[in-house]
């Protein structure tokens, strides 16, 4: 009992995992059962989630005759089966190749202009005083429900008219400006949450605006800074319609993907393998980026 | 090192409130003058604007030989320390304390010796790496001290700065930040509701109410000669008693303040330095006894029967050195708008407020503090010795003290 009672205090004060190790079997063997339902629920849910992006993989693992003859589950089965050929094949392509560059500098590009942007406005929206602040944050949380699509046909015409049409500085530029009311919105509130004492700390502390914004208000901004990012890299790396609309030599990925697919026939060897990719890329950037989103940066700061 | 000075600064908000009216304050050269009273009175926002965190209204504010009114808050040569403490975050102690510094251009070596000595002084050199979040609350305050320090600024401004520490804490810091303040001979405007730290703190205090600066005094000056009834019952801590009584002619032989159905004879002292009492025979006045004035006659046995008063004992708190009594006796409470005000800043400000303005009941809650050997009981009657040498009185009307043969009693400001 008292061993028990022991650990029951541990648990409190240690990481679960040291907490675990000194307690009974028995406890554990109780605990296990009591979660068991929510556990196994988990675990279909994260299973049914997967399937498809498994079967990818294996599907892009599989030479071309194997994926028509024998479905991708035999890979599981006959490991032997696996290539890396296709994927030799798409970086051999240069077509995947150039669409997979342009694809990177869109979704960089734009995904640092809109975070650049989106905190200087957020700033100004949330810090400094100036006419009709309120009435223009209105506006840009209005802008929010302004679907993409409408905008398509009279942007298309402007593109045409000022020869973005087809340029990756085009296609930065629509991603970027669909992407600030969220992303000033996102800031805003976020830097609105910072405490006024620290920047007016800063202030007689002798920081200009410029100062205050770069020392202060960006590294305490890191996690709102960061999902921004996050999300916008993710939205303009799977984008097609937006490309689709406004390339047309200039094509992401995405595009270079669905323009190979076809009515009869399969090139299924080329496409399963570049849409792991395209799938792979922001999984990598997501699990890079996603330490900054610690909460608590603030903590310590006032009381 | 600076003398700052305050010429009719007022600061009206847009919607038209006055949050300091017309403040005419000169903080002397290395003085440290305490801005107190109670929450809405206006003193953070007087130091805010000495800052340049808030807008001058109207009149002129000196830091040393400059009027600073349209000079921004970096280059007024000041340092703040909030009450929230306003550390950055995501920077060391080392760093927080070198921010300023490095904003300067200050040479590199100068500031590792500023920030060292300052951490040295401050007792933080074993936390310099430490991020704030990792620190105490103690030490998250001589951070922001340290951040002050190394400024080398004209003025100090502290606002709060020992409101959220614990009240062991608050008694070490408070005689730590004087010791500095006089050691580093910085001119201080320091802002407190906290009346014993305005007290022990400050080479000057100065009482606000409503925006308006009430009286700039030493402490002592200001717990004897209070200007008016608000900062006689604002500054002492229990506060004063304030009772409504009547001055009346003993035969010729002195005065006497009369409360309900018992009297006490003034002493000469008293009418000495309060020559404008004799003009207020058969009046009604405010008469303020401080509870330290008040001793438990069983104790006092040589104290006159005309200069004691009997009471109900309601409760009786031991501290130890001393016992605080709350009683009430049977005599009308005085009110005045400023006297509802003190009771509104302290929440409650007796044991039963409520009952004690009731029509007919004329009865007054009153607070004594008594000697420890005292045994007056809870629930019994007591009479207790007044030093009347000590008395306070006050005008009714218009709340100010009596005190000299001035037209309204009215001292120097």
């Amino acid at each position: 009992m008292e061993a028990s009672g022991q650990a029951a205090g541990q648990a409190v004060a240690l990481p679960r995992e040291r907490a675990r190790a000194g307690e009974p079997w028995a406890a554990r063997v109780g605990r296990a059962v009591a979660r068991g339902p929510l556990n196994i629920l988990l675990a279909v849910l994260a299973v049914m989630w997967l399937v498809p992006t498994l079967g990818l993989l294996l599907t892009s693992l599989l030479p071309a005759t194997a994926i028509t003859q024998q479905g991708w589950w035999n890979v599981v089965a006959h490991p032997s089966l696996a290539t890396w050929e296709n994927y030799r094949a798409i970086f051999a392509n240069s077509a995947i190749t150039s669409a997979l560059w342009t694809t990177v500098q869109i979704a960089v590009f734009n995904t640092v202009l809109l975070v650049v942007v989106a905190s200087l406005a957020g700033y100004a929206f949330a810090w400094l005083d100036f006419r009709g602040r309120d009435w223009l944050f209105v506006g840009v949380i209005a802008l929010l429900v302004v679907p993409l699509q409408v905008a398509l046909i009279p942007i298309f015409t402007i593109y045409q008219d000022t020869g973005l049409f087809d340029t990756v500085l085009g296609l930065v530029l629509f991603h970027v400006a669909f992407g600030l009311p969220f992303g000033i919105f996102l800031m805003r509130n976020f830097f609105i949450g910072i405490p006024r004492d620290i920047m007016e700390s800063a202030r007689i502390d002798g920081a200009s605006e410029w100062r205050i914004f770069t020392r202060l208000i960006l590294p305490l901004g890191l996690p709102a800074i960061a999902s921004l990012a996050i999300f916008q890299f993710l939205w303009t790396w799977n984008d097609l319609i937006v490309a689709l609309t406004f390339g047309r030599n200039t094509q992401p990925l995405t595009v270079a993907i669905f323009s190979q697919t076809r009515q009869f026939g399969s090139n299924i060897e080329l496409i399963a393998p570049a849409s792991f990719l395209s799938l792979a890329i922001p999984l990598v950037v997501f699990l890079a980026f996603q330490r900054f989103f610690v909460q608590g940066l603030l903590a310590g700061s006032v009381k | 090192m600076a003398v700052v000075a305050f010429d009719a600064v007022s600061k009206v908000y847009p919607d038209g409130t006055r949050a300091v009216s017309s403040m005419d304050l000169e903080v002397g050269d290395q003085e440290f003058v305490v801005l107190v009273g109670p929450s809405g009175c206006g003193k953070t926002t007087a130091l805010r604007m000495v800052a340049g965190l808030e807008q001058i209204s109207e009149g002129r504010l000196r830091i040393g030989e400059r009027v600073v009114n349209d000079v921004p808050p970096r280059d007024r040569d000041i340092a703040m320390v909030f009450q929230s403490y306003a550390l950055y975050p995501h920077l060391s102690v080392y760093e927080n304390i070198a921010f300023g510094l490095r904003l300067k251009k200050v040479p590199k070596d100068e500031i590792d010796r500023r920030v060292r000595q300052a951490a040295h002084v401050l007792d933080l050199e074993p936390w310099l790496k430490r991020k704030p979040r990792n620190l105490s609350g103690g030490q998250r305050q001589r951070v922001a001290m340290g951040r002050a320090i190394v400024r080398e600024p004209a003025a100090f401004l502290m606002d709060e700065p020992l409101s959220n520490l614990d009240a062991k804490l608050r008694v070490a810091m408070r005689a730590e930040i004087a010791r500095l303040q006089s050691e580093l001979g910085v001119t201080t405007i320091y802002v407190t509701h906290d009346q014993v730290e305005a007290m022990t703190m400050g080479d000057r205090v100065a009482v606000m109410r409503r925006g308006v600066l009430q009286q700039v005094a030493p402490p002592q000056e200001l717990y004897d000669r209070p200007v008016n009834v608000f900062v006689g019952g604002f500054i002492g801590s229990p506060a004063m008693n304030l009772l409504q009584g009547r001055l009346e002619d003993a035969n010729g032989s002195g005065l006497t303040l009369r409360l309900g159905e018992q009297a006490l004879a003034l002493d000469r002292a008293l009418l000495d330095a309060r020559p404008a009492l004799r003009g207020w025979v058969g009046r009604e006045l405010i008469a303020g006894i401080r509870p330290e004035d008040l001793h438990d006659a069983a104790l006092e046995r040589d104290a006159p029967q005309d200069r004691r008063l009997r009471v109900d004992v309601q409760l009786r708190e031991a501290l130890g050195s001393e016992v605080i009594v709350h009683a009430r006796i049977a005599a009308p409470p005085a009110a005045t708008e400023q006297i509802e005000e003190l009771t509104e800043d302290l929440g409650v400000r007796t044991l039963d407020a409520g009952s004690g303005g009731e029509a007919g009941a004329a009865e007054t809650a009153i607070v004594g503090r008594l000697s420890p050997h005292s045994s007056v009981r809870e629930g019994e009657a007591a009479e207790v010795a007044v030093d009347t040498r000590q008395l306070h009185f006050f005008d009714p009307e218009t709340g100010l003290g009596i005190y000299d043969d001035t037209p309204d009693g009215r001292t120097d400001l």
